[in-house]
């Protein structure tokens, strides 16, 4: 992205040459890696460049059959395995993932085209985290507070999105595995290529076969997935109209279910909120991973009197924001993951225009291959606009304004979704006052977007039901 | 000794703190066990379900946002309000169940004493299953369980006071506030609950209580947008499947059918925290800094 600086910063690219990409991966089942049973395949490229980066077995009905019946089989040894023993094959994954970090943050960088600062800082760390967190509960399951013995369920099904591939499958596998589940677990489309690399991380731990099986595929293998009638457990995190659709096959059966859905967070400024700081939270809050994040702060709400001196602040750090290769250090903003979802993102700002909001970016050249949008905020929104109510998962902010706290709130919460939402001002005692009256699962206060494997996250309303991490996360995968 | 005739009670719903019969204007014929004729209950609608759905929702706020110390005195209330009329409900569950007094009675008191178990867990609760998370970082933060909201809760069928309290209480405790659709061939205690809980400090509209078809009364309840989770425990297998589906449409709470052998067993919490959110709330420590940055 052009800046007003006068000195540019000189490309400072992480190197490829750590991660070993090979021109065609199979389906994990059963500590073996095979083709699909109908010979589908499909490919995988970098959104930042359009490069096709591997051809990846696609999953088909059979396979999905195959690989639960390896999960079953398992199931009978892992979870009459000592929680200790369990505990040492997490712990060993936490590692590995560790040593390799560097090599899987370059590849889900290249997969995703989230920025190499992102995976390297944020994604990797957290994923090691969640292992070593959940590593150490499989052997104090019966202090969790789900009873002397709580049991596992048997085979979950887990389907992940593409915004967080690695991420997200930590937050599936390691709480699974700790309680005893085996997993069949299916990557988006767009992103199959971590969760591969993964099950050779399995192998160097010694996994034993059949206890996590990997099976990429579209949205079809997901739902023959999920409708396996020897599925004993159903875990999603993707879009609200693909989880009500999930909620609707179980119906009727004994699955366990928890679903992490959309969002529409709103992220409030009071008047005696540091600005700066603020500011900081508030691009943290919408573009961190170009925005494709279910809790991401999308609706600003500021409070009227701060308005101008707010959105100032606000385009000014815009301005620095860098655009471009995902695998330049100095990168902020990355590529969009596909060119659906560049479509879907345009389509939504096109209609935020069309109904009379005003679209703001910074001056801002975009490469020109790949699938790219400029950071993008809207003024004159109101709550009946579209961008003020769907979620765009996309580096898209929309402004409101308020004046009291009451109309924060109000405002806050006028949507079907409850998943995060924002506090910035000085006053301890406002801030727990708005926490209090917020809908949603997750407030940050003075912060935005911070995660850890100790801490419950998901939401309320139409967000999904359910928590991932921390304690309350086990119950997921318990018989409770 | 001269036959003195009995004046007889129009049992009517419970909705909004008020005794509305039916807007359908239908009732149905309650008959005890050996078929001999009790009451005429109100056979409610759609409509009803509605007004409740309204009722409910606009007691909410005010519920959850109560102390949990204030709502473990209302509910303590209750059972001080229902020992009082032990007798009353010892006669109703005897002719509703069939029951012989003795058992009836060992019912009704199993039963004050669980509403009484349940008025103890409300200032507890959010100790048991909430706390304070380690965070790797300068932040700490709190998860507490919050109510979900409106719960449409179908009281089982076969007990018609010690399981439809075993199923209500834990829903008021949390904070939610309750439609409750009483057991369709026994629905006079239910209707008798009303009255206690109208005179025992709970607010209007925090349990609402419909009697009637179950089906005709699930199914808008279980559609309903502004009801947010829905206890199936009085909703046979195919009824519930069909309400589970339909309650998928806004993400409703389900709580499926829970084979329950014995309502006497000491209930656990897990139909305390079946209608819980649990919200987790993040606060840097330290020096703002640059904590507004993730990377």
């Amino acid at each position: 992205m052009a800046s007003a600086s006068a000195f540019e910063y000189a490309p400072a690219p992480e190197s490829r040459s750590v991660v070993d990409i090979a021109p065609s991966y199979g389906l994990f089942i059963d500590g073996e890696f095979v083709e699909a049973a109908d010979g589908k395949v499909f490919k995988t490229v970098s959104p930042s460049t359009e490069e096709v980066l591997s051809e990846v077995a696609q999953a088909g009905g059979a396979d999905v059959d195959r690989a639960v019946a390896a999960a079953r089989r398992a199931f009978e040894k892992w979870s009459a395995l000592p929680g200790s023993e369990r505990a040492k094959y997490l712990f060993r994954i936490a590692r590995i993932i560790q040593e390799r970090s560097r090599e899987l943050a370059v590849l889900e960088t290249l997969d995703n085209g989230k920025p190499i600062k992102e995976t390297r800082d944020a994604d990797l760390p957290l994923v090691a985290a969640h292992f070593f967190y959940y590593a150490g509960w499989a052997d104090k399951l019966e202090h969790a507070g789900f009873g002397s013995a709580p049991r596992p369920l048997g085979v979950a099904g887990q389907v992940i999105p593409w915004n967080f591939p690695l991420l997200m499958l930590a937050w599936k596998i390691a709480p699974a595995l700790a309680t005893g589940n085996t997993v069949v677990l299916k990557p988006a489309e767009t992103t199959p290529l971590s969760a591969l690399f993964f099950a050779d991380v399995c192998r160097q731990a010694g996994l034993p076969r059949g206890v996590v099986n990997i099976l990429p595929g579209y949205g079809d293998t997901g739902a023959a997935l999920v409708a396996h009638p020897d599925v004993n457990k159903v875990a999603f995190t993707g879009s609200t109209a693909v989880g009500k659709e999930i909620a609707r096959t179980v119906a009727g059966t004994r699955k366990k279910l928890t679903l992490e859905l959309g969002g529409k967070g709103a992220n409030i400024v009071f008047d005696d909120a540091p600005i700066d700081q603020a500011v900081e939270g508030i691009v943290n809050g919408i573009f961190f991973n170009q925005g494709q994040v279910c809790c991401a702060g999308s609706r600003l709400l500021v409070q009227e009197s701060i308005q101008d001196e707010l959105l100032d602040s606000l385009k000014r750090r815009l301005s620095t924001l860098r655009l471009g290769d995902p695998l330049d250090k100095n990168t902020d903003i990355g590529a969009i993951n596909s060119a659906e979802q560049l479509a879907r993102i345009t389509s939504l700002v096109d209609k935020g225009t069309a109904e009379g909001a005003e679209p703001w970016s910074p001056e801002c050249e975009l490469p020109s291959s790949g699938y790219w949008f400029a950071p993008t905020l809207f003024t004159n929104v109101t709550q009946a606009h579209t961008i003020a109510r769907d979620e765009i998962f996309g580096p898209v902010l929309s402004v409101l304004t308020f004046r009291t706290p009451d109309e924060a709130v109000a405002k806050a919460n006028n949507t079907q979704y409850g998943l995060s939402a924002g506090i910035w001002t000085e006053k301890g005692s406002r801030i727990l006052a708005v926490a209090n009256k917020l809908r949603a699962g997750v407030v940050w206060s003075n912060t935005f977007n911070k995660f850890d494997p100790t801490s419950p996250f998901g939401g309320y309303k139409e967000s999904g039901f359910g928590r991932e991490g921390g304690r309350h996360g086990l119950e997921a995968y318990l018989d409770v | 000794m001269s036959d003195r005739l009995s004046v007889l009670k129009t049992y009517k719903l419970y909705v909004g703190g008020k005794f509305p019969r039916s807007e359908s204007g239908r009732v149905y014929e309650v008959t005890d066990s050996k078929g001999k004729w009790l009451a005429n209950a109100p056979q409610s609608s759609r409509k009803d379900a509605r007004d409740a759905v309204v009722a409910a929702r606009k007691a909410f706020g005010g519920w959850a946002g109560a102390t949990a110390y204030n709502r473990g005195q209302v509910l303590y209330r209750v059972a001080e309000m229902l020992e009082g009329r032990r007798a009353q409900f010892v006669h109703e569950v005897a002719d509703a169940e069939g029951l012989s007094k003795s058992k009836a009675a060992e019912q009704v008191e199993a039963t004050i004493d669980r509403w009484v178990w349940y008025a103890g867990w409300t200032d507890k609760i959010a100790q048991v299953v909430g706390g304070g998370n380690p965070v790797a970082g300068p932040y700490f933060n709190l998860s507490s369980p919050e109510p979900t909201g409106v719960v449409a809760v179908l009281a089982p069928q076969e007990s018609s006071f010690l399981g439809l309290v075993s199923v209500v209480a834990p829903v008021i405790a949390t904070g939610n506030t309750a439609v409750v659709v009483a057991s369709e061939r026994s629905p006079l205690p239910a209707l008798s609950l009303g009255e206690v809980l109208a005179t025992s400090d709970v607010p209007g509209g925090v349990v609402n209580v419909l009697s009637g078809r179950t089906a005709e009364i699930a199914t808008p309840l279980a559609s309903h947008q502004d009801v947010n989770a829905i206890d199936l425990a009085g909703a046979d297998e195919v009824l519930a499947k069909e309400l589970e589906i339909a309650a998928a449409d806004n993400l409703k709470r389900v709580l499926r059918p829970q084979p329950v052998d014995d309502w006497t067993a000491t209930p656990g919490i897990d139909r305390l925290t079946a209608f819980l959110e649990t919200k987790t709330v993040w606060h840097p420590t330290g020096s703002l800094g640059a904590s507004g940055s993730a990377y």
